[in-house]
């Protein structure tokens, strides 16, 4: 799937996805990596290590730090694909440095899901 | 790439002026090809949000931290409100923990050489642009301010964006610095009295309410103070998000006027005021200063105060920036607010300080802190006009 560059870095794992967008301020803590945000479908799953898979960002412009906290506490995601990212999620990708794509059609993309993200060229591969 | 740098913008890029710099244009080229700018334009004044230790936390201050190992404005760059009064904290009732690390986001802001006085006014206090002039500022209501009442050109930016304007002096082309995402959208016909901050407050919250980000454009506003305009601001960005409004006779844009008409009477005034009042709500908090207050807004408060005493188990906070402060001590405006006891407090607010748990109930003239009072420290609001305010400290 060919979509958009939002910044570098090329990782395979295992895919998180939800058609829920997220908030990270307020919706994800900051240490542990897992969603707080009450009523989510992701609520109680930890995003940290996974390749996340969104809709796209809301809310609160501090949520980019919190990007920044989990990216500090090893816990953040490896990798972000969105359908269209949100500058909050955007400036929170390029400051922790995660890799992270959109323009994704992200229904094609089922949790557990081994799949290769290519920033630097904007591709995502399903591998199995 | 669509977007096109120039060879200063390149070096920045690569890294020749440092990490932060290089960091910096990152994100502000992201942001640009994200909404399909054509270029970077230079702006000449930022305003960051995002400065309160109670939002950013131990992650955004490393992240300031590490920005400051190399990062230099390039731009005048004040700061928003901190969570407290970086001087007196302490008879607020301010932890020495909390103290210490707001200490060290605005020692790592000073490191970057932004001036640091922590107000959400910038433009009462020296960092004013003039009609027509390209600025990075978060803070909603200032840049609702900005765009709408002097006539700047702004973006909503966010913290990290705000910053990395500062420290490249440029931010991508796209959005509200380009006229034609300016043009007024709907109209609102005013057919009701308006009179003091609250009043105008409660029209914002009307207007953001029903408006979302559709553009609006205000009649039937005969006179207003800058005060008002600030208060009005404030509210119609954090309960609609607008980012600009036209006010027809009184604000500078150039705009078509849409044919789409609302109507506000005094009847959708009062429907808010209920809204913005808790049943059973027992004040034991009054704020007065959200947005920050003006000079004359002290200097009215004082002369309420003078000579009264502020009732037992009431804490009222009058916040405003540092400038705004010292000329209040120097006019004896200062005195005559704490003799009575209540406080003026420079560089915070009641919307960004460390407050949860500490009241049960806020008495303001503003509508936007009320919003966050309620949503972020869980109390009970009021909104009153700043006699009313000043009237139920005393009693």
């Amino acid at each position: 799937m060919q979509g958009r560059k939002i910044f570098k870095g090329r990782v395979v794992g295992e895919a998180l996805v939800t058609g829920e967008d997220i908030s990270f301020y307020g919706g994800c803590d900051p240490e542990t990596g897992e969603i707080v945000e009450k009523g989510h479908n992701l609520e109680g799953k930890s995003i940290s290590g996974k390749i996340l898979v969104f809709p796209s960002g809301k809310g609160s412009t501090v949520g980019s730090y919190v990007l920044y906290a989990l990216k500090r506490a090893e816990k953040a995601p490896l990798a972000i694909v969105n359908r269209i990212m949100d500058p909050i999620v955007a400036v929170g990708c390029i400051i922790s440095e995660i890799p992270a794509v959109d323009e994704i059609e992200i229904e094609k993309i089922k949790t557990g899901q081994r799949i290769e993200v290519d920033a630097d060229n904007g591709v995502v591969t399903p591998i199995e | 790439m669509v977007l096109q740098l120039a060879p200063e913008e390149k070096k920045m890029l690569n890294g020749e002026y440092g990490k932060a710099a290089q960091k910096s244009m990152e994100i502000i080229i992201a942001l640009g090809e994200i909404y399909g700018a054509k270029r970077l334009i230079p702006v000449s004044s930022v305003q960051i949000a995002g400065v309160s230790y109670d939002n950013l936390g131990e992650a955004g201050l490393e992240y300031l931290s590490e920005m400051a190992e190399d990062g230099q404005t390039r731009v005048l760059t004040t700061l928003n409100p901190a969570g407290m009064d970086m001087v007196e904290w302490k008879k607020h009732g301010i932890s020495r923990d909390f103290a210490k690390n707001q200490q060290r986001v605005v020692d790592a802001f000073e490191r970057m050489g932004v001036v640091t006085t922590c107000t959400c006014t910038p433009y009462l206090i020296g960092n004013l642009p003039h009609y027509g002039e390209h600025i990075a500022w978060a803070e909603s209501s200032a840049v609702c301010f900005a765009n709408s009442v002097i006539g700047a050109y702004t973006n909503r930016e966010g913290g990290p964006s705000a910053l990395a304007a500062a420290l490249t002096g440029v931010t991508a082309e796209y959005g509200f610095h380009l006229d034609e995402n300016r043009v007024a959208q709907v109209k609102y016909e005013i057919q009701a009295e308006l009179k003091g901050t609250n009043d105008f407050g409660l029209l914002g919250q009307v207007i953001g309410n029903r408006t979302g980000k559709a553009i609006p454009y205000i009649t039937g506003v005969k006179k207003v103070t800058t005060e008002e305009l600030k208060s009005f601001s404030a509210s119609i960005a954090t309960y609609g998000g607008i980012a600009i409004f036209h006010m027809e006779g009184i604000t500078p844009n150039r705009t078509t006027v849409p044919e789409k008409t609302e109507v506000v009477t005094k009847k959708d005034l009062r429907r808010a005021k209920t809204e913005l009042d808790d049943d059973e709500a027992e004040i034991d908090f009054i704020s007065v200063g959200c947005p920050h207050a003006s000079i004359k807004e002290i200097a009215e408060i004082a002369n309420m105060l003078k000579g009264k005493t502020v009732a037992e188990g009431k804490t009222v906070w009058i916040t405003t920036a540092k400038p705004t402060k010292d000329l209040a001590i120097k006019m004896g405006y200062y005195d005559q607010i704490e003799q009575a006891g209540a406080y003026l407090v420079a560089d915070a607010c009641c919307a960004v300080a460390p407050l949860k748990g500490r009241f049960k109930g806020l008495m303001t003239d503003s509508a936007k802190a009320c919003f966050y009072a309620r949503g972020k420290n869980k109390f009970k609001t009021e909104i009153r006009t700043v006699e009313e305010c000043i009237r139920e400290a005393l009693s």
